[in-house]
């Protein structure tokens, strides 16, 4: 399968994921009635549900998942690690602490915008301070550590917050923030996430040929010709910004960023250049389903698409860290 | 002029100092041998010459240019570099691996290069003797069979400039001596290589000049039977030539 073939036939999984999304639900609509209420046309009721109610929530599902994949892979290609996700360099951590902040101090009822804003400012301060530990000559291992030591160091502020949340409601907004959804989201959510995700997806593409020199290992990839600290910024302010837009929309969705690479990287001939555009189809198209499958399943209350991402995606990070033979390189 | 040098080089690692003002040269059509114990500073002789290693004094030079002045591409086009460690963190095929000796030209992989690069990729894996393994990934190969595949890399750069570590370590005696031949094609060719080797038979039978290098130092640098003799042998090694062959400690 060429690369055309592979990307041809992942991008038509998520399309035909994104218009099951907007047929299937409590309501159930017709292709006729769907594709006319995607075009303005049709019955007003199936119009209103299209646009207006399952759209953005179907494409935020999509291009949360795209962005998180995109992110992953990035990171696995610059760490030559299969198990490095937007979660190991901390943004993710980071992204939520900011909502958190938002949400705590009651700035979020204040603006509809404060909580995406302050996830998105905050996985920017993430991506500044692991870009200025990239400029110096700092290993892959450090690089991690630092990374695991900044999603710690913002997991334990959020948590902090939780402990010492003023109301039960502010809590339970917390907690709704942390586990990570995309119901009821507004084409307002999306638009904002939209230019970080169009900046990440531009700055991705100069990473690539970078990604797979790296497949030899830094000092090789340096011989070769690679430009080590260039790959190495625009892999990080990519994926930084292409994860803080999918926490401002989301929340925190774990693993997807994992387990999408891991299955498309036998199809790409485990070419880390040839990875990044693949693995974000066919995360947009995973999470499209498993948001799909939520709406539909019989629980007397919603399951969030973050639970269900972790529920899934856990087990499998451990089956593929038991299977990967080049941790720790 | 030479392909590459080093003019008074220094390099410090970690306040140690690792190379203490070494100058040498390659010239076109020459298989250099660098030789030495361990910790001599062999790897960081190749390091320094393909502009990886920052010096604290004195100048690497690539085609009579300072290696710090060259753009990375400049860099990978002047010299292919081998390391020991002979590591790929993603199991690609062998073909893409020898396609990113022309990253230099095309960070593409195998399929997509241009033809004339694919076709010195196909060459490269040919005189590697790693043509028929074109086809097969990294993890489904023997350790032997995977260091043709990146001795196939570095041919495929067709640097004027082939810096390679230890291209012997680890191979059975009939690769051994097909990795030497392979090298000693090279230069036949025109190009310069250096290698550090440990095997001075090796070095007898393969270089045309040997750098012997003690503690950061050069010790000797001339053809390899005048540079190898009892005397540097005793001081740099700590051993003498056995009648019935080898080498055992003074």
């Amino acid at each position: 399968m060429t690369r055309l073939q592979l990307n041809g036939v992942l991008a038509l999984t998520g399309l035909a994921a994104i218009l099951a999304g907007l047929m299937a639900g409590s309501a159930p609509l017709s292709l006729a009635d769907t594709l006319a209420g995607l075009i303005g046309a049709g019955p007003d009721g199936a119009r209103l549900i299209v646009l207006e109610i399952r759209l953005p929530r179907v494409l935020a599902a999509f291009l949360t998942g795209a962005a998180l994949g995109a992110s992953g892979a990035l990171l696995q290609g610059l760490l030559r690690n299969p198990l490095a996700d937007p979660g190991v360099l901390g943004v993710s951590a980071m992204a939520a602490l900011g909502a958190v902040i938002a949400i705590w101090f009651g700035l979020s009822a204040l603006s509809a915008f404060a909580v995406p804003v302050m996830a998105i400012a905050f996985a920017g301060l993430a991506a500044a301070v692991l870009a200025g530990l990239a400029a110096t000559r700092l290993s892959v291992v450090q690089l991690i550590l630092a990374g695991v030591g900044l999603s710690s160091f913002a997991g334990a502020l959020s948590a902090l917050a939780m402990n010492l949340a003023p109301t039960p409601f502010t809590l339970s907004d917390l907690v709704n923030w942390l586990m990570g959804s995309v119901a009821n989201r507004s084409f307002a959510d999306l638009a904002l996430a939209a230019p970080f995700w169009i900046a990440g997806a531009v700055i991705a593409v100069f990473a690539l040929p970078g990604l797979r020199a790296l497949t030899l290992g830094e000092e090789t990839a340096a011989s070769l010709g690679a430009d080590i600290t260039r790959t190495r910024l625009c892999a990080i302010i990519a994926s930084a910004l292409l994860t803080g837009g999918a926490v401002a929309v989301a929340g925190i969705i774990g693993f997807v960023g994992i387990v999408a690479p891991h299955l498309v990287r036998p199809l790409v001939r485990h070419d880390p250049g040839d990875l990044v555009l693949p693995s974000a189809l066919a995360a947009g198209a995973l999470l499209a389903l498993a948001d799909l499958a939520l709406r539909l399943a019989p629980f007397p209350q919603e399951l969030k698409l973050g639970v269900a991402a972790a529920l899934v995606g856990a087990p499998a990070f451990i089956w593929i860290a038991a299977r990967s033979r080049s941790i720790g390189r | 002029m030479s392909a590459g040098a080093l003019i008074h080089a220094s390099v410090t690692l970690g306040g140690r100092c690792v190379l203490e003002e070494v100058s040498l040269s390659v010239s076109p059509g020459e298989l250099v041998a660098l030789a030495g114990p361990n910790g001599a500073g062999k790897s960081t002789v190749l390091r320094a010459l393909a502009g990886l290693a920052p010096l604290s004094a004195g100048e690497a030079q690539l085609g009579g240019t300072d290696v710090k002045t060259l753009s990375p591409t400049q860099r990978g086009r002047k010299a292919a570099w081998l390391a020991q460690e002979r590591a790929s963190a993603w199991s690609i095929r062998v073909k893409d691996l020898a396609a990113l000796g022309r990253f230099a030209w095309s960070g593409a992989p195998y399929e997509r290069l241009a033809e004339a690069d694919r076709a010195i990729v196909d060459d490269a894996l040919a005189r590697a003797g790693a043509a028929a393994l074109a086809d097969r990934p990294l993890d489904a190969l023997s350790g032997g069979e995977q260091a043709r595949a990146h001795l196939a890399r570095a041919l495929a750069a067709r640097a004027p400039l082939l810096a390679v570590d230890e291209p012997a370590a680890a191979l059975d005696l009939r690769h051994q001596y097909e990795a030497m031949a392979v090298l000693r094609a090279e230069a036949d060719l025109g190009r310069s290589v250096i290698a550090a080797l440990h095997d001075l038979d090796a070095v007898m039978l393969w270089a045309d000049r040997v750098i012997v290098l003690d503690q950061g130092r050069v010790a000797a640098d001339a053809a390899p039977r005048a540079a190898l003799n009892a005397e540097l042998l005793a001081q740099v090694f700590g051993v003498r030539r056995r009648s019935a062959g080898g080498y055992e400690p003074v």
